[in-house]
């Protein structure tokens, strides 16, 4: 029976190296996938590509491809990325130009395009968006991208053309791993409902890489995990029955367990019988995970229930500034003087006229992640040292400016005792979404090749 | 006995809903967990937090409960002023929650 092995080589954008090094050299894979992209990612993407043409993908592409490339070539193992974000082409000249360069022949490079509707905007002024409520046109000037959740369309196409390389933009982060397997398969939810929420299950599961694999799970004590230093990324091995097992190459670190896999299913899901993809609406609620070997897991019993006729579309728009300062305090009656300090900022915001959306102060190493009910319920001592963290919104730079300079100036004109001020002034890209009936979407794929 | 001592948890975040998984290490204590932790106790818990409702979903298949929270990431993961703007610190927290101990031996 034909048995798939699609490795993982990235859950972030700047996600380590050497365990996609390691997967492509001892993994036996047909494919190995790299999930590049946040929510916020293409929008910063967008205003990279709007001062430099040529920029606009994955910082860590060049670097990426330099060390894969000719792996790849030598084990037959065709690459699926959406290292694209907001320019697939551009990152698809320069994997050309590094392959080039490496004297890596025969390669055929393909482009997804199609998720970028910031062209079109204007047919969907009267979407509603999701997060606020409001029609998309009250958002106005401040938009600066918009971007499909495509579905595998795209990546089966290239596959089917003997693409070697696949780069994508914005495509949801399961398709990466969806492609290949209908591409090898040929599953449809009509037809294999089963198969497909596997295969969505199966993308789930390896799209944040070594969150699988141990990753995000040691807690001394508790749950041990050995080597995160030198951490494994997973690896799945999946048949036409849609039955996967995932694990990660023998001699690496980290650990592949029935609780490794549980945690990261649920992870970033909400409704378990509907989790939404635009290849099919996935069903994890009868999943069930078997210890089959050391660092081997069987996973089976996902289904789906047909596919959505709206895709979501993230748009990217200017939202705000954030001004932020930290300030230390330390020894015995170090409350009172953050406190001190916190009520003098106050009062300052107020008496210089310091316009904020919303301003928040915390005590960092007390209350700056659970605020005060859980903090006071679950920490009855005070610390010996304490970190103020004061933060506003505001509408524009200057006004940011102002409010981090007034923690640094506690230095002089605050409590006694103050130190190590750190100050920040950031713009704030914020993504919303609307959704789009998914035939007004076309997948466009384009190839450059690589001749032998 | 703190939820700790018996389960584990993973938080993720989309947007402004965050959501925390609790796993009990022994699929034996699913059960009483789920008559046990509400929805309601964990929106209580998290009332500095969470400013909208919270929802759990039973996942049968590989026991475990997931918590979903509306409006809990400060006005959402971008423009958030808190530190952990992705709110990923939350189900350690929860784990710290103290529960009545009666899980008895025929608590399948």
């Amino acid at each position: 029976m034909k048995k798939i092995r699609i490795g993982s080589g990235a859950g972030y954008a700047g996600d380590r190296i050497e365990p996609a090094v390691e997967l492509i050299e001892k993994g036996n894979l047909d494919y190995i996938i790299f999930e590049c992209l946040a929510e916020r990612t293409v929008a910063a993407g967008q205003q990279d590509k709007e001062s430099d043409a040529a920029k606009g993908y994955n910082q860590l592409l060049e670097y990426r491809m330099e060390r894969i490339l000719p792996l790849v070539k030598k084990n037959h193992v065709r690459v699926i990325t959406n290292m694209g974000a907001a320019n697939p082409k551009a990152a698809a000249e320069v994997t050309l130009e590094t392959a080039g360069r490496l004297g890596v022949s025969g390669l055929k490079i393909a482009y997804v395009l199609g998720d970028d509707i910031s062209d079109c905007l204007e047919k969907y002024q009267d979407c509603t968006v999701l997060e606020k409520g409001v029609r998309l046109s009250e958002l106005g000037e401040s938009l600066i991208s918009a971007n499909v959740y495509m579905d595998a369309g795209g990546i089966i196409e290239a596959l089917e053309e003997g693409a070697d390389i696949v780069i994508t933009g914005r495509v949801s982060d399961p398709a990466l791993t969806v492609g290949p397997l209908v591409f090898e398969f040929g599953w449809n939810v009509e037809e294999h409902p089963e198969q497909m929420g596997q295969a969505v299950l199966a993308g789930h599961l390896l799209e944040c890489a070594g969150q699988v694999t141990g990753g995000y799970y040691a807690d001394p004590g508790y749950k041990e995990v050995p080597d995160l230093e030198r951490l494994g990324f997973p690896l799945i091995e999946i048949d036409e029955s849609g039955v996967f097992t995932i694990s990660k190459v023998e001699g690496s670190g980290g650990i592949v367990c029935v609780d490794t896999c549980k945690e990261q299913l649920i992870y970033e899901i909400h409704n378990p019988k509907a989790y939404m993809t635009p290849d099919a609406v996935a069903d994890f609620s009868g999943v069930i995970f078997t210890q089959v070997g050391e660092n081997l897991v069987r996973a089976e019993h996902a289904t789906s229930h047909g596919r959505p006729e709206t895709w979501k579309v993230s748009v990217g728009y200017k939202d705000c500034y954030i001004g932020e300062g930290e300030i230390s305090y330390g020894g015995s009656n170090c409350m009172a003087r953050a406190e001190l300090a916190a009520d003098i900022l106050k009062k300052r915001i107020k008496l210089t006229d310091i316009c904020l959306e919303e301003c928040r102060i915390d005590y960092i190493g007390y209350n700056s992640l659970y605020k005060d009910t859980l903090t006071r319920k679950l920490q009855a001592s005070e610390p010996l040292e304490l970190r103020l963290h004061m933060a506003g919104r505001t509408k524009d730079r200057q006004t940011a400016e102002r409010l981090a300079c007034e923690v640094e100036a506690l230095y002089t004109n605050g409590p006694a005792g103050g130190g190590g001020v750190v100050k920040r002034v950031s713009e704030v890209l914020s993504v919303c979404s609307i959704f789009i009936p998914r035939d007004e979407v076309t997948q466009k794929v384009k190839y450059l090749e690589v001749l032998l | 006995m703190k939820l700790k001592e018996i389960a584990h948890a993973r938080t993720g975040d989309k947007g402004e809903i965050s959501n925390i998984s609790v796993i009990p290490y022994d699929e034996k204590d699913y059960k009483w967990l789920r008559e046990t932790l509400t929805a309601e106790k964990v929106r209580e818990w998290f009332q500095d937090i969470c400013h909208g409702e919270v929802v759990r979903y039973e996942l049968d298949g590989v026991r475990a409960l997931n918590f979903v929270l509306d409006k809990a990431l400060g006005g959402g993961v971008t423009r958030s002023l808190a530190l952990d703007k992705h709110g990923k610190t939350l189900g350690m927290a929860l784990l710290d929650m103290e529960l009545e101990n009666n899980i008895s031996g025929e608590s399948v």
